[in-house]
């Protein structure tokens, strides 16, 4: 049963609510690039993506790679609100702590639901592209989308990926930028400008598109033409904003990896009810 | 092999030879072995897998990060993916994409570096790998092998195919002295004696194990009887045919194509060290970087030969009588 936007948004609000909690708990983490990556995770997980959360390694299903992997607490609230057996819900606030499913950064040896371990940037582009080969081969219907930063954009290894993605016409791939533009040391165009950036992936030889980050029937229609677009991959330049949800982290470079005070996820969670 | 008959060498195949040749036998019994090159399939010799088999080898271009992380998404998706590159690119220029995308996750990649140590010859340093053992033993749950000819390459690339975990593969571009007849079996992690003898051990991987064979009949004429070691798995290492080796003749030397700074030396010395400390010498590239030349010249300079290995002996036997 499709899910209407109304329950989306919903699901999305949950996850934000989940995400300052756990990260507060945590005492560590990043909340910005979580926050602003939810409602593109939540059509990917919840609408989109053909998934069976009861069996993780059906071979047809689409795959989600999370190459900004220190986005994590997203991934994890997602899977969790999913139904994913070894992403249990009510473990989410041990995030980051001794013997925590829950790893700083993604794990698959914690967590085998997870379709690659990932937090050394510039790597998922990559790995999606082998899962999409591999898919080919097989002649398997998999998808297999991985989500990038903005900031990772600067990796080197992102553009060799993106060659290599466009020349073998893997339009079973789908990338998608969190562009927030904030990154560790600041806003992205003061630590190294990566704009133009859709103009990149197109001259990369990517199908491109722009779209809102946070509007889920947008980023709804962006998979449907990704999906419709053969011989190429697709990129999705997703405009997002930082901290998305909660006032004070949002475009503020402090909460990239900050976690809040406990005061700070009281005055978050008002915002988010 | 016997020791009895004297060790004549004859030239076999290159190990990167070996490796293209057993990659094909391997994409005829699985389908799932898929292989990536960087634009040097004609030196890595995959070039007969990707004859063979157009559709399962990916030419990724000059961009060896990149192949080092597709081979990973490969094997996630259940593939048994072999990436090939010289040693030089495949290790060092892949080494954090091995460590975050195969050796952290475990993941059944198989990374094969050809054109290892200094034997490449002409190209020269930049082109030579002196250092991708101790890069690859640093990689934690990574299998590392180093095979010395065509026969125990083919059996030991089969091997790691057959083996569930990354692997890496050192293959080296010269012809290779024939070490091996067919009967031998070859194990990972399973040291081979090839020579045997009591008053000192020397432990090889590569090119240097013919090498050692011959400084071992060189020593025979001065009454030294040297136990020769066939190395292949650096990585896990055999430590009980290293302690008896170390507890039965007191003495070994360790020979290899690598800077001695991070290769089986170190390795050995360590399994030594923990079971039953005696003498050693290395026999290895020290400290430096080599240059153009022709492979037997520079072996010879750079001291890589069995009068080099002779050498070593000698000095590790009059240690161990002091």
């Amino acid at each position: 049963m499709p899910k209407s936007l109304a329950e989306l948004a919903t699901i999305a609000r949950r996850i934000r609510r989940e995400i300052v909690v756990m990260i507060g708990a945590a005492k560590s983490g990043h909340p910005g690039g979580s926050l602003s990556a939810v409602e593109i995770l939540v059509e990917l997980y919840f609408d989109y993506m053909r998934i069976d959360p009861q069996k993780p390694k059906w071979p047809d299903r689409d795959r989600f790679i999370l190459s900004k992997g220190h986005a994590a607490p997203v991934l994890y609230a997602a899977m969790a609100e999913a139904g994913y057996a070894d992403t249990p819900l009510d473990q989410l606030n041990t995030l980051r702590k001794l013997g925590s499913v829950y790893q700083g950064h993604p794990d698959v040896r914690f967590i085998p639901s997870l379709e690659a371990s990932t937090g050394s940037l510039g790597e998922g582009l990559s790995l999606a592209l082998g899962m999409g080969i591999a898919a080919r081969l097989d002649g398997r219907p998999s998808r297999t989308y991985v989500m990038l930063g903005d900031g990772e954009s600067q990796e080197g290894q992102v553009w060799e990926a993106a060659m290599a993605g466009a020349f073998h016409k893997l339009d079973n791939v789908v990338a998608i930028v969190d562009y927030n533009g904030i990154q560790l040391d600041g806003f992205v165009k003061d630590i190294m400008e990566i704009a133009p950036l859709a103009d990149k992936w197109r001259s990369f030889g990517w199908h491109t598109l722009e779209i809102d980050g946070h509007d889920l029937a947008a980023i709804r229609k962006a998979f449907e033409e990704a999906e419709a677009t053969k011989g190429r991959p697709t990129a999705i330049v997703a405009h997002t904003v930082k901290g998305k949800g909660v006032s004070f982290m949002e475009n503020n470079p402090k909460f990239h990896g900050t976690a809040p005070t406990a005061a700070e996820v009281e005055l978050a969670l008002k915002e988010l009810n | 092999m016997a020791a009895k008959t004297r060790f004549e060498v004859k030239l076999g195949p290159a190990t990167r030879e070996a490796f293209g040749r057993a990659l094909v036998e391997l994409g005829r019994e699985n389908k799932d072995v898929v292989v990536c090159d960087a634009d040097l399939s004609k030196s890595t010799m995959t070039t007969y897998f990707a004859k063979e088999f157009p559709e399962r080898f990916i030419s990724l271009g000059i961009a060896e990060a990149n192949m080092a992380a597709v081979g990973a998404g490969l094997a996630y998706a259940g593939k048994i993916p072999f990436i090939a590159s010289f040693s030089a690119f495949a290790m060092n220029k892949g080494f954090e994409q091995l460590r975050a995308c195969a050796a952290y996750p475990q993941v059944n990649l198989k990374v094969v570096g050809t054109h290892s140590g200094i034997s490449i010859g002409e190209d020269g340093p930049s082109q030579m790998s002196v250092e991708e053992i101790g890069l690859a033993c640093s990689l934690a749950g990574f299998v590392v092998i180093a095979p010395a000819d065509e026969a125990s390459t083919k059996a030991l690339v089969r091997a790691a195919a057959a083996y569930v975990g990354p692997v890496f593969i050192r293959t080296g571009r010269p012809k290779a002295p024939v070490i091996y007849n067919g009967d031998q079996k070859f194990e990972i992690g399973k040291a081979i004696e090839v020579v045997a003898g009591q008053d000192v051990a020397i432990v090889a991987s590569g090119l240097l194990v013919a090498e050692a064979i011959l400084a071992a009949e060189t020593l025979e004429g001065e009454g030294v009887r040297a136990r020769v070691i066939d190395m292949h798995t650096v990585k896990p290492i055999d430590r009980e045919t290293i302690r008896h080796a170390a507890t039965e003749t007191g003495a070994i030397v360790v020979a290899e194509e690598h800077l001695v700074d991070a290769g089986l030396g170190v390795r050995v010395a360590q399994v030594v060290a923990e079971t039953a400390p005696c003498p050693m010498e290395f026999v290895g590239i020290q400290n430096t970087y080599a240059e153009s030349g022709q492979p037997e010249e520079l072996m010879d300079k750079y001291g890589l030969v069995a009068r080099d290995v002779a050498a070593a002996v000698r000095k590790v036997v009059a240690r161990k009588k002091q």
